[in-house]
């Protein structure tokens, strides 16, 4: 015990602390730019990140890896934020929290394993659409100066770390760029316009809400769809953090770590996060691995704001739909083009599918539920696909079912066989096929008592050990 | 002779072509062993998580990709063995070989003009200058 937490915290110190500061760093430029998509003051994404981290730091499953504010759940709070305010927001925050505790404790991790990877390539390509077109707002009635410092962001994104890969590029663009604006009085919409910096530390206290059933009807949509797509980002990012660093993590433990952090974070004026796949790479690409890295990233944030408030209400807004238009193009599957050549018809359905209906009711859970049932009936419909032929053969009519017989497939079973036949021998042969459920078996009883009423005479053959035991069980001729 | 020739690998033509100098080389000595080195960029590894149904489906899947190579080799009736790596893919195979015990690093060009050279970093150039050992560039 004393050794993994050991290992967990301290093998890896310096690593550790410097990728913690580079993830900081990184980290409040997004914190700011998802607050203001989610329509709340930037520091409730700056204590969501900072109290989230370190929190997870101690309790999440996977060590190395960044949660914080995240785009998704800002997406899918913002309507929230719009009808009924911040105080609404924090409930559902904490309600979130309760949630993902629960789906921790009842191990509902191995559950996602259910979600094929088409909806996930579609939920990471719906939010990279939904976080640019947050974005394009914030062009309406700006002059073309905007338009310069956007297309400069992006210029030093794209271009500065070719050359220098110590600081974070998104991080001098915003130092620089802020600098000129300042320098050159430049008038353009700043983070200051959109909210207030606090420098202080987060502080406890309940939501203002009345405390009633009808909140809860209010909360509750929110936050079940927050905690299923916190849940889902974050067992992905997990799963991407356990690949890059070769080893392996609690999925069940994350997601009662992320329940307790959102559950927390709630009562200290934070939005609900869940773990960041940008973010974390970073993490992991500036050497952090260990659980001192997400602490670290999320004490360096809050002392920064601390530190330097004031100047971050001073960042021109251009410059974060810069680093969010990079943010979107980052996280967009650019291989999903060829995905959908050369993936199966079906596939690439449900991708576009759980794309189009997330960006037409811009809620990242209707696209991800909507897209998880469409392939689960695409499922379905392929797998209950049965094929039967039909040999004549000394005397013997023998039909050769090949296939699943379940409730999807039994109908085509009872048309593949003819039963205008009298007084022969009948076999069905089972050798290729599978007898699953009971109205599989009630449809094989159906066909044997229907050949007898005929004076046919009837034989199963080629029964595997399963569907024999499943027949002798629920059968109700005794053939 | 040669001993421990580390070949780096990365599922391309190039390094393919790479692949048929390193045994040509390793065939002069029968205990000549090839160590295939191919590199997971990090970066990558987000798409082949995103593109693969768990952790087992994605290493398939990169198994797949030198399938080609390790059916050369075995063709050849060369020793070898397959690592793969997670890292930026210089740097790790740097590490890999300075840190090892390899004698000669057998690596593709990609062939990049000198802008996309700015833009992208040649690999075997970033090799070649920081490897103890020597560096065979196979264009």
């Amino acid at each position: 015990m004393i050794q993994k937490i050991k290992m967990e915290w301290f093998s890896n110190i310096r690593a550790d602390i410097l990728a913690g500061i580079v993830v900081a760093l990184a980290l409040i430029p997004e914190a700011i730019a998802f607050s203001i998509i989610a329509g709340v003051d930037p520091m409730v994404g700056l204590y969501a990140s900072f109290t989230i981290a370190v929190i997870i730091s101690f309790v999440g499953g996977r060590p190395g890896m960044i949660s914080a504010a995240t785009g998704a759940m800002a997406l899918l709070m913002a309507p929230l934020v719009r009808e009924h305010g911040l105080d609404y927001l924090l409930a559902a925050t904490i309600l979130t929290g309760v949630i993902q505790l629960l789906f921790g404790v009842f191990k509902i991790a191995k559950v996602m394993k259910f979600i094929p990877r088409a909806v996930m390539i579609g939920f990471v390509n719906a939010l990279a659409i939904l976080i640019f077109m947050a974005q394009l707002t914030h062009f309406v009635g700006e002059t073309y100066i905007a338009y310069v410092f956007v297309a400069v962001t992006l210029l030093i994104v794209y271009v500065l770390p070719r050359f220098l890969k110590v600081v974070p590029a998104p991080l001098l663009a915003i130092i620089s760029l802020t600098a000129i604006a300042i320098y050159m009085n430049v008038d353009m919409r700043t983070v200051g316009d959109l909210g207030v910096i606090t420098r202080s530390l987060p502080e406890f206290f309940l939501p203002d809400i009345p405390f009633t059933f009808e909140t809860l009807m209010i909360v509750f949509p929110y936050s079940i769809g927050l905690a299923i797509v916190g849940l889902l980002e974050t067992l992905l990012t997990s799963t991407i953090v356990d690949d890059m660093t070769d080893t392996d993590s609690n999925k069940n433990r994350e997601a009662r770590g992320q329940g307790i952090a959102n559950f927390i974070t709630g009562f200290f004026g934070g939005m609900a996060g869940c773990a960041m796949i940008g973010q974390s790479v970073i993490n992991v690409k500036s050497g952090g691995r260990g659980r001192l890295s997400t602490l670290t990233a999320g004490l360096f944030l809050i002392f920064l704001i601390i530190v330097l408030g004031n100047l971050v209400v001073q960042i021109p807004m251009p410059v974060l739909v810069g680093i969010m238009i990079m943010v979107s193009i980052g996280t967009f599957d650019w291989s999903s083009f060829s995905y959908l050549r050369k993936a199966p018809r079906t596939d690439a359905v449900v991708m576009l599918v759980t794309v189009i209906i997330v960006v037409a009711t811009s809620d990242l859970s209707k696209g991800v539920i909507a897209g998880v049932i469409l392939s689960a009936i695409f499922f379905v419909a392929k797998i209950s696909k049965i094929k039967m032929k039909k040999v004549v053969a000394n005397d013997e009519v023998v039909y050769r079912v090949e296939g699943q017989l379940f409730f999807a497939s039994v109908e085509d079973f009872l048309a593949g066989l003819d039963f205008t036949i009298t007084k022969q021998t009948v076999v069905i042969d089972f050798t290729n096929a599978h007898i699953w459920d009971d109205s599989a078996v009630g449809a094989v009883d159906k066909a044997i008592i229907k050949y007898k009423e005929n004076d046919n005479y009837i034989t199963l053959r080629g029964l595997n050990a399963s569907s024999q035991r499943i027949m002798t069980e629920l059968a109700v001729s005794n053939q | 002779m040669y001993n421990n020739i580390l070949l780096a690998m990365d599922g391309s033509d190039n390094a393919m072509r790479a692949a048929q100098e390193a045994v040509k080389i390793a065939s002069l000595n029968p205990d000549c062993k090839i160590e295939v080195v191919y590199v997971i960029d990090f970066s990558q590894a987000k798409k082949d998580i995103l593109h693969a149904q768990g952790k087992i489906d994605a290493e398939y899947t990169r198994r797949k990709k030198l399938l080609p190579v390790e059916e050369y080799l075995k063709a050849s009736s060369t020793k070898y063995l397959i690592s793969m790596i997670h890292g930026e893919p210089a740097p790790a195979i740097i590490d890999y070989a300075n840190t090892g015990d390899i004698d000669l690093v057998v690596i593709g060009s990609r062939g990049l003009n000198s802008l996309q050279e700015m833009v992208m970093g040649s690999v075997s150039h970033k090799v070649m200058k920081r490897v103890y050992c020597p560096v065979l560039v196979v264009k």
